[in-house]
């Protein structure tokens, strides 16, 4: 991934060669950046600036914000408990099987965000496979709660975090980490002293890409949490259901929930570059293989 | 699911294939150019029609291609806020078919026409097979301790639902304000929520997987079903002959076994 010499000698800009294929290139490229960016571009053009402040400050809409801040936090905190150990698991050389682990890790982020709603609902549904004895043995129900919401962010999102940290710890300089454990520290005192702290960057990006992908998410909560305002109905669920009554308070959301994702990447980005895949390393990392 | 909605109409369709059949066979097949009697019907038909109706309008599909061979009728069932939004955007329809007036009214405005009541739906309380919240009335659906789901007020079932509630005097406390009516169903149907207001059609169609309680008289919550042939439809021949298919003997029967009101 990280090719030698872009770290020794740093890259000097050519001009692009101005042959055929270049050109080529160069419109499908832009036709790449023309499908990510038009659709924003119209959102953008279709919200009404002049409303936008009245529009946002409806109190049904800062319920909706105040609910998806909260849940895609708490998301976010769940995914760092289990995710970090989780990642630091995968990135040991010495597991077997990490491959299978890794392509379950994987499953969510290829997986109709709807089909994860419904794989928690027959799960821990009323009638679900843990949800029947929940129910029975201490009467507790999880959907229709924000307890279902946060299980359901922590699905999607759990394994944006994980791969960032796993990216971070295979990239980190892991000679620290063996002298610390010739030394003498356990496992979990190299991991919270010598490595962590080596791979924060990671962790904080990867952290960043799992609390914006919660705050997006909207298949698995309709359909295992439910739509109930100040509970249930994160901004997502909102959006959806008022492109039915009000569609400029639809759009008047949209653009609080993008500008909302779009401020947490960059500004995470932008002080710890790395740990994203893609982005440049913060230092010279060396395997210690 | 749909094959039990389905048995229900095939007399129907029997009925009706008959008939038409009957119709069509009249003229002789040596006449050559129909220059007199009713010109052939040999396009292709454009319907787009609220979900709840993908049952009866697929038949009244499969009746008219039966009747007028070399005629294609193109189905597309969603929600009736979508397929509004998508004959306004001007896509190229013969028929819409939504599930309230409110809806049918933001595409007239904008395309025109006439539309006609073709149906008419109502709500009931429904429950999950074996009642496991022990309901019995309107009146538990304000009760706190019993899992209720609703459809949204934003929503056109939500529409129905408020009025239902204010005329049977009930606050309710659902626990879930489900986008569509079909959502509701699924949350009985999965047993999920112990009781929900849902449509009668939506009952019949879950066949046994939920149980229907109907409203008290003074509290009906009803919708119509308004059918609209497009001023710029394509085929208006064979719009005008579906729509007269859904208000005849045979669309009339084919609804009211899937639980619909016929006006």
């Amino acid at each position: 991934m990280r090719s030698p010499t872009a770290r020794t000698a740093p890259p000097t800009r050519t001009p692009l060669a101005t042959g055929w294929g270049t050109r080529v290139l160069v419109v499908l490229a832009a036709g790449g950046v023309a499908v990510l960016v038009l659709p924003l571009v119209a959102l953008l053009a279709a919200t009404p600036w002049r409303d936008l402040p009245a529009l946002v400050a409806d109190p049904a809409v800062l319920q909706a914000l105040r609910l998806s801040l909260l849940t895609a936090g708490s998301a976010t905190l769940v995914a760092l408990v289990l995710g970090v150990p989780l990642a630091w698991l995968l990135a040991r050389d010495d597991l077997r099987g990490a491959w299978l682990l890794r392509a379950l890790v994987t499953v969510p982020l290829v997986l109709p965000p709807v089909v994860g709603g419904v794989a928690l609902l027959l799960l821990l549904g009323r009638r679900g496979l843990l949800g029947s004895s929940l129910d029975a043995w201490f009467g507790l129900t999880v959907p229709f709660t924000s307890v279902a919401v946060v299980l359901a962010q922590v699905f999607v999102a759990l394994p944006f975090l994980v791969l960032s940290v796993e990216g971070a710890l295979r990239g980190a300089d892991r000679r620290r980490a063996l002298v610390a454990q010739t030394l003498g520290a356990s496992p979990a005192y190299v991991l919270r002293r010598v490595t962590l702290p080596a791979v924060a960057p990671g962790v904080a990006a990867g952290a960043a890409l799992c609390f914006t992908r919660a705050l997006g998410e909207f298949g698995a909560t309709v359909t295992f949490a439910g739509s109930f305002p100040g509970t249930t109905r994160t901004m997502p669920l909102a959006v959806y259901l008022a492109m039915d009554s009000a569609p400029e308070q639809a759009v008047a959301m949209s653009v609080l929930l993008l500008g909302l994702s779009v401020a947490v990447l960059v500004v995470m980005r932008g002080r710890w570059v790395g740990g994203l895949p893609g982005a440049r390393p913060p230092r010279s990392g060396q395997d210690a293989r | 699911m749909r094959d039990r909605r389905r048995r229900a109409g095939v007399p129907a369709l029997a009925a009706a294939l008959l008939l038409c059949g009957c119709a069509t066979a009249t003229p002789p097949p040596t006449a050559g150019a129909a220059s007199d009697g009713p010109p052939a019907l040999d396009d292709a038909l454009v319907v787009l029609a609220a979900a709840s109706l993908t049952e009866v309008v697929t038949q009244a599909a499969d009746q008219l291609e039966a009747a007028h061979p070399g005629l294609t009728v193109r189905t597309s069932f969603a929600g009736s806020s979508a397929l509004a939004g998508q004959v306004v955007a001007g896509a190229p329809v013969d028929v819409l078919v939504t599930a309230s007036r409110a809806t049918m009214t933001r595409a007239t405005d904008v395309v025109g026409g006439e539309p006609v009541v073709v149906a008419t739906n109502r709500l009931q309380l429904a429950v999950p097979a074996g009642n496991p919240g022990g309901v019995t009335s309107v009146a538990d659906l304000a009760d706190p301790d019993l899992t209720v789901a609703l459809c949204a007020p934003e929503v056109p079932c939500g529409d129905v639902t408020a009025d239902v509630l204010q005329l049977a005097g009930v606050v309710a406390a659902p626990d879930t304000l489900e986008q569509d009516v079909r959502a509701v169903l699924t949350r009985l149907v999965l047993d999920e929520a112990d009781a929900g207001l849902v449509y009668r059609t939506d009952v019949r169609a879950a066949a046994g997987a939920v149980e229907g309680v109907d409203l008290p008289a003074h509290a009906q919550g009803t919708t119509d079903y308004p059918a609209l042939v497009l001023p710029e439809a394509p085929h208006p021949r064979a719009a005008a002959a579906f729509v007269a298919l859904l208000q005849g003997d045979a669309g009339r029967q084919a609804l009211t076994d899937a639980g619909f009101g016929v006006p």
